[in-house]
């Protein structure tokens, strides 16, 4: 599977990085290198493989339902970029 | 004391040859004096650190020391240290001060330790050669024409310019161990699950540890007693008994059974790297060890698996970077959607956006099975590999980078190229084993070599002993680079 500049595209669409014309072929250059790499796992039967999401065989650990955190809003939207009245400010959405 | 040891650093402190503040203070001035050469560093907070070093005086005077209480350490600039700006490497994080302590560092305060300062890495983790930083690359203290490797490269520089007689580092496709080999120091990544990734700022979940960098692998295990312990506010923390990682440091070696994986000693292998692991493994046999051929078959498809998994992971992680709750946001854009793009353009570096294209490319409608399904089943056969060479090896070894370290400039225009640099230290990621890597001589162009020691699951004690009986009969790991004799 060859990538294409429509791939490049609709990938930085998908996850909202802006990318001129000029810049989409040079990156579409350097991923073909990087394809080429991956295209290596073709070289492979893996049917009835079971896939390993991680590196220990675990059940996600569980939790009793209860509040462990106190509230730290005002410590935490310290740091944020835009706040006004306890609220993340950004630009508005609906008209 | 530049030239101590942890365990010396400990008994001076404890006998009060030198205080915490004369230490923490003498390692400042270095860090003042060389920063501009090896950039090893991004934030140093004197006055911070030096508050600290005062509190661990006061504790050590009321004859409550722990074994790190007052010894200074640098932590790569992804772990979260309350009141400490957090870069990780990043423009979209430059001005993040964290509101909240990473388990480890949370660990390391507890203990009593100093931190020294933040160190240079790549940009969220993702490189071999500290050049993705957006805060420049870090130098190799052995020429500094040459990178110190990635991820963790300013930690690895900081140790061997002596910077800090320790830091910490994390490893997500060897970038504690690739570092590690590339500046001459030590470095261990230990079992998944091992060290909590609380508070350490996400690259791809399923395959990244915290871990120490320090001169030796008797240091490395003090470390890795703070570092090590379960919590419960990391979903993958495993809890397991307390152990002390030093306890097995000074065993002979005696039988051990020394695995080496044909496919870790084939082509684009440097032949100086070849000459010098071959002279390491020698080392081994004269201290009673024996080395026995094994065979790691799917070990040529782990680049391949890895180069999926982990940017698919990676561009789940990162699309928490939108502008609204912290970190860089543009200054100009249209509407909320031109924000997030302008933002996130703006905030990211060349290989980060590199990597999120390829992971949302392989996560995307229609590409899902043959990419990372594919990739996770590959995954499967690379541990079962493992699972099966240990039946007959106590320990595989082999050389940690195919090369040492490279020019700056010379692997940039090409990823693809620049990816082959971890070739040797993936596959233990993506299994979740413990490997590591130790200095085992020089090039002609007196650049260091490591030797990679990859363990089988929690056998980081072993691992350790393994090690420090080596570097009680050679003396790499204490040769001097010439910015740490400077």
């Amino acid at each position: 599977m060859s990538l294409s500049l429509d791939d490049v595209k609709r990938a930085a669409s998908l996850a909202r990085l802006e990318i001129g014309d000029a810049e989409s072929q040079r990156i579409l250059d350097q991923l073909s290198g990087v394809f080429e790499l991956i295209a290596k796992m073709e070289s492979v039967d893996t049917d009835g493989i079971e896939p390993m999401a991680h590196a220990q065989d675990m059940m996600a650990r569980l939790r009793q339902d209860v509040v462990t955190e106190s509230d730290k809003h005002e410590l935490f939207q310290s740091i944020a970029p835009a706040v006004d009245a306890d609220l993340y400010l950004v630009p508005k959405v609906i008209e | 004391m530049i030239e101590s040891s942890l365990k010396e650093l400990s008994r001076n402190l404890a006998e009060k040859e030198i205080s915490s503040v004369e230490l923490t203070r003498a390692y400042l001035d270095r860090i003042a004096s060389r920063i501009a050469t090896v950039n090893a560093l991004i934030t140093v907070d004197p006055d911070t650190s030096l508050a600290q070093a005062q509190a661990a005086d006061e504790r050590i005077a009321r004859g409550e020391a722990q074994p790190l209480t007052g010894i200074p350490i640098a932590h790569k600039d992804l772990w979260c240290a309350k009141g400490w700006r957090t870069t990780c490497g990043s423009r979209m994080l430059e001005n993040f001060v964290s509101p909240y302590d990473a388990h480890v560092i949370e660990r390391f305060n507890n203990e009593g330790a100093v931190i020294l300062g933040k160190t240079n890495m790549d940009e969220f983790a993702m490189g071999s050669s500290n050049e993705n930083s957006y805060f420049g690359c870090a130098r190799n203290p052995w020429n500094t024409d040459r990178v110190t490797g990635g991820s963790s490269g300013g930690s690895a520089a900081a140790v061997a310019a002596a910077l800090a007689p320790a830091a910490t580092g994390t490893d997500t496709g060897g970038s504690i161990r690739q570092p590690a080999a590339l500046c001459g120091v030590s470095g261990l990544k230990p079992t998944y699950g091992r060290v909590s990734r609380y508070g350490m700022i996400a690259f791809a979940s399923s395959l990244d540890q915290g871990g120490p960098m320090a001169r030796n692998a008797e240091d490395l295990a003090l470390l890795l007693d703070v570092m090590v312990g379960f919590d419960a506010r990391d979903s993958t923390s495993l809890e397991r008994p307390a152990e002390a990682f030093t306890r097995l440091l000074d065993e002979p070696l005696s039988g051990l059974r020394i695995g080496l994986p044909k496919e870790y000693f084939g082509e684009g292998m440097s032949t100086e790297v070849r000459s010098t692991v071959e002279a390491g493994l020698a080392e081994y046999r004269k201290l009673g060890a024996t080395t026995v051929d094994i065979e790691l078959p799917a070990s040529d498809l782990s680049i391949a698996a890895y180069y999926v998994i982990a940017p698919a992971e990676a561009s789940s992680n990162l699309s928490r970077y939108d502008g609204v709750r912290y970190g860089f946001r543009a200054e100009e854009y249209d509407d909320l959607l031109d924000m997030y793009c302008k933002t996130r353009s703006q905030g990211f570096g060349t290989e980060v956006k590199r990597r999120i294209l390829i992971g949302t490319y392989v996560l995307s409608h229609g590409y899902y099975d043959a990419y990372y399904l594919k990739a996770q089943r590959i995954r499967r056969l690379i541990a079962q590999d493992f699972t099966k060479a240990f039946e007959h090896c106590d320990m595989i070894m082999s050389p940690t980078s195919p090369t040492t370290a490279f020019e700056i400039g010379a692997k940039t225009a090409d990823p693809a190229q620049m990816y082959l640099s971890d070739i040797y230290t993936i596959a233990a990621n993506l299994a979740g084993l413990p490997g590591m890597s130790i200095p085992c001589g020089f090039d002609a162009a007196g650049l260091p070599v490591g030797l990679q020691i990859i363990g089988n699951y929690f056998c980081e004690a072993k691992m350790l002993n393994v090690a420090h009986r080596y570097q009680q009969h050679t003396d790499w790991h204490l040769k001097r680079s010439p910015v740490a004799s400077s």
